[in-house]
């Protein structure tokens, strides 16, 4: 009688059992991610956790202390450089286990795995644009160097001997969320980290492909007017006046230059669906010792990139008894990457050059199995990429590899419309290379020339290595492997026929950019042209001029300078752009035809104070006001052609509208009227105008509540909760204090080079991925605050300090 | 006191099974049913303790990681889940899902000893 009652519940629990064990939908397991034993729940770390302890690790050559001091910095004490690296990797793997995973498996075009199949296309993107084969040619570089080798082997082992204790409960709470476990670590994911800031940094500093739309609707005098390689404000990283030698490479134009490329007026459709945002730029700047008030050199850094929570960097000390360097390192990689030892400091801002270009490939047929080149069929190269796909089938892309590189664009990824089109893609990432090795030299540099040798062999992404040091030498250089072009070799689409278009050779290192203790006292490098017209080489790239200007104008004017006003310059929301162009925007606005609303924006802007601060209404306006401008100026005569043209930059419109009011692309070509400037920007103002008042309406017109300052979680939109959004701070990509929505200074660092090392630093961020830790957000406040944290650069005599909070201690077994 | 006794029974095993390394997350389920088909009890009576022994077990547990963590983690969380940002809530939520479950499997073992006294 009692049977089916017994067999019906039994039966619904065990139902239930099963479906609480079983993802619904987006929702995981309900049972496994509830349950307080094994769920989200042991991701809430007690307030009073202790990161003490002792750990017996194979693998170890000698003990390793790791002193945390109360900011959850580690302070990694090592007998030896390998035991170094070792702990270096398991503390990235203990704090930001999610995060290097997913950045390398997006690296390496594998975000799928994770993601589901709306990945699909960034991951056949990532494969198409080389990032596993350059990791790969990097990897056979850095494992050619026994002794270098032995620091990735280290650092991987650290991570792996971190993820092999890993229970599930200890996952960390994205991989609950997403029912993912983590990968083991390889040196070749540590290759692929790198190569995804070289993407990041000069994945999108070209624009091929939207330059060859350009070039097939504008006159070659109009493409010099709209994109002009060299602004007329433009304060160079080398100071005006540097001579430069004699070039040693002179490239050749290849004769038929003028009837294949210049003038080939086809348009192009493909475009790359994830462009690295063109503002991944920075700050950085130093000044010697005849500029402070102490007399010893300061140097100061900014690296503007997208603010993600957890952060792209993490703070570390990394002491041996032969070297003690302490800043930021990226989890994924060993070594300090921008940061200062008892010798010297050293940052880091983006080159923005151009160092990735596109080539016109013509198949034999549909197979793609040969191209013509040089007068005949020679055979491509195959790379079968399989994408594997969460909860579906794999997808399977074949890439063909030709001499120039991988096509990235064909009939099987592309655009509809560009069926037709074979674009191979030629990038300097894709070059045998060991960037880690400048790094690894720089920790340990103590001089000019250690800094000068380590930087040397640096070739992708090209980066601004600034330089202070102890004894008062400041320097810069613009290092990186660029090619010497002719003047305009790819700024468009080339033809890939023939080796004539090939990259010819590069600049010698020694000719790259560089001033070292120039007599005004002072260095810095915003990302703007690294040297004037005088350079004697064509250096196309996506510069950014006006924090430049800025920075130069300050601390020129600077004397007696403390730390404490590096902070302000960091902090500084001073509009330069809007200095410069605000008087031609009122001049031409036709007052008598606005209405109330619209004047009482205009007053705003009149009696604007320059500033991007977080309350500020006048920048709001301008802001609006001064895109409209430039959208009605340029949006009709780009949409020629579709693709669009790339929009001139902004510093070429200010410089354009300063220079001559009467130009012609003022008129809008969409209508029979002519009109005038003035008639254009009063348009541009009305426009905006309705613009701010739905804005206003919202409450929105503080510049901070219109830009809504975030810093969001590695998976975005899908963890909003995760995120930090509406922080109190304002500034702009054109402003020094570079905050543009979730993009920005994404650590903040001064380097005071006193006999004590005086340094401070700060990202908005903590130094735990885990959303359950206290150590999660907590430098967030300080940074929109505009604070710093003191580094605390511990030394050997201070492990019994009140500074240390835990001590982790590792010993062999 | 059989009542009492089951409930404790049902919540220690809740609390202490993944003291075993090898058990699932759901290892108190069976454990629930062995209680229940032990220690007779109505059919009622026995899903009531079940259920109150894991909500204890659950709730207890997770507003105590709660508590020491300040409530940063499941603020979060309970955006997540649409719970208005309510640590209560995601606490509550917790401890009925366990005692749905501790619920259930001891409803199902007091079934157990019914038939197995009448085959006597």
């Amino acid at each position: 009688m009692r049977i089916v009652p017994f067999l019906c519940s039994t039966a619904i629990t065990v139902a239930l059992v099963a479906v609480f064990d079983r993802p619904l939908g987006k929702v995981p397991p309900l049972g496994a991610f509830f349950s307080p034993q094994y769920g989200f729940w042991q991701n809430a770390e007690p307030a009073r956790q202790d990161y003490g302890g002792t750990l017996s690790i194979n693998g170890l050559q000698g003990p390793v202390e790791v002193f945390f001091d109360d900011r959850l910095v580690p302070h990694v004490f090592a007998e030896n450089e390998q035991d170094l690296y070792f702990v270096q990797g398991y503390l990235h793997a203990r704090f930001r286990l999610f995060q290097i995973d997913l950045q390398t498996r997006a690296a390496a075009g594998r975000a799928s795995e994770l993601a589901g199949s709306k990945a699909i296309n960034f991951d056949k993107e990532q494969r198409r644009l080389g990032m596993v084969y350059a990791a790969e040619n990097a990897l056979k570089e850095i494992e050619a160097d026994t002794q270098f080798r032995s620091f990735f082997d280290a650092y991987t082992a650290g991570v792996n001997s971190y993820i092999e204790q890993l229970t599930e409960s200890a996952l960390p709470i994205e991989y609950k969320l997403l029912q993912s476990k983590p990968e083991k670590w390889s040196n070749l994911k540590t290759a692929l980290l790198l190569k995804m800031m070289s993407k990041m940094l000069s994945g999108g500093t070209e624009n091929d492909l939207a330059n060859t739309n350009a070039k097939s609707i504008f006159m070659p005098e109009e493409l010099q007017q709209l994109y002009p390689q060299v602004p007329d404000s433009l304060l160079p990283i080398v100071p005006i006046g540097t001579e430069f030698p004699k070039p040693a490479v002179i490239p050749v134009k290849p004769a038929t230059a003028d009837s294949l490329y210049f003038n080939n007026k086809t348009t192009v459709a493909a475009q790359s669906l994830d462009r690295p945002d063109p503002g991944n730029g920075s700050n950085n700047w130093v000044v010697g010792g005849s500029k402070t008030k102490s007399g010893y050199p300061i140097l100061a850094n900014d690296p503007h990139l997208e603010l993600s929570l957890p952060s792209i960097w993490f703070e570390i000390q990394l002491k041996t008894p032969t070297h003690n360097s302490y800043g930021v390192s990226l989890p994924g990689s060993p070594f300090v990457v921008i940061g200062f030892n008892d010798s010297i400091a050293w940052g880091v801002t983006n080159s923005q050059r151009d160092v990735k270009d596109y080539y016109e490939i013509k198949f034999k047929d549909q197979t793609r199995s040969s191209y013509w080149f040089n007068g005949e069929w020679v055979p491509t190269t195959m790379r079968i990429e399989e994408i594997k796909i969460k909860d579906s089938l794999s997808v399977f892309d074949t890439v063909a590899y030709t001499v120039f590189g991988p096509v990235q664009f064909d009939n099987r990824f592309s655009n509809a419309i560009s069926a037709d089109r074979n674009l191979a893609v030629r990038w300097a990432a894709h070059d045998p290379s060991n960037e880690g090795l400048t790094f690894y030299k720089l920790n340990k540099a103590r001089n000019y020339a250690d800094y000068e040798e380590a930087i040397s062999t640096f070739t992708c992404p090209g980066q601004n290595f600034i330089f202070a040091s102890r004894s008062g030498d400041i320097a810069i250089w613009q290092q990186g492997r660029f090619p010497a072009r002719w003047d305009g070799q790819g700024l468009y689409v080339m033809p890939g026929q023939d080796s004539s278009y090939l990259w010819q050779g590069y600049i010698p290192q020694q000719e790259n950019p560089h001033a070292i203790n120039p007599a005004r006292g002072y260095l810095q490098s915003a990302n703007q042209r690294a040297a004037d017209g005088t350079y004697p080489y064509f250096i196309p790239g996506s510069y950014i001029t006006a924090r430049g200007v800025r920075i130069d104008k300050k601390l020129a004017t600077m004397s007696a300078i403390t730390p404490r006003d590096m902070m302000e310059l960091h902090a500084d929301y001073f509009n330069v752009s809007a200095e410069d162009v605000r008087p031609v925007l009122l001049a031409n606005i036709q007052e008598g035809q606005l209405g109330l609303k619209e004047r009482e924006y205009l007053e705003i802007l009149r009696s604007w104070d320059l500033l991007a601060s977080p309350d500020s209404k006048g920048q709001t306006v301008f802001q609006c006001f001064w895109d409209s401008v430039q959208v009605s100026i340029w949006k009709d005569e780009i949409s020629r052609t579709n693709p669009v043209a790339p929009w001139p930059s902004e510093q070429t419109t200010i410089e354009w509208l300063l220079r001559d009011s009467v130009h012609r692309y003022a008129d809008d070509i969409n209508t029979t009227e002519v009109e005038s400037l003035a008639m254009t920007i009063t348009a541009s103002f009305k426009k905006a105008a309705l613009f701010l008042a739905a804005k206003e309406a919202e409450g929105k017109l503080v510049w901070s509540r219109f830009m809504n300052p975030s810093v969001y979680h590695l998976l975005k939109e899908a963890l909003p909760a995760f995120a930090r959004k509406g922080l109190a701070v304002g500034g702009y990509g054109n402003i020094v204090n570079a905050i543009k929505h979730s993009h920005g200074p994404s650590w903040r660092m001064i380097v005071h080079l006193t006999d004590g090392i005086e340094a401070y630093g700060v990202f908005p961020g903590g130094q735990s991925g885990n959303p359950g830790s206290r150590f999660y957000d907590n430098n967030i406040s300080v940074w929109e605050k505009g604070e710093y944290n003191r580094c605390w650069y511990m030394r050997d005599g201070d492990r019994a300090n009140q500074q240390v909070k835990w001590v982790l201690r590792f010993n062999k077994s | 006191m059989k009542f009492f006794l089951s409930v404790l029974l049902t919540m220690l095993s809740g609390v202490g099974i993944s003291l075993w390394a090898l058990s699932p997350w759901w290892g108190f389920v069976p454990v629930a049913f062995l209680v229940a088909a032990m220690i007779h009890q109505a059919p009622a009576k026995a899903f009531a303790a079940g259920f109150l022994g894991m909500l204890l077990a659950w709730g207890g547990l997770s507003w105590w990681i709660d508590w020491q963590n300040s409530s940063l983690l499941s603020k979060q969380v309970a955006v997540l889940f649409p719970l208005q940002g309510s640590s209560a809530a995601l606490i509550l939520l917790t401890g009925v899902l366990g005692g749905l479950l501790g619920g259930v499997a001891a409803l199902a073992g007091s079934y157990l000893r019914i038939s197995k006294s009448k085959m006597e």
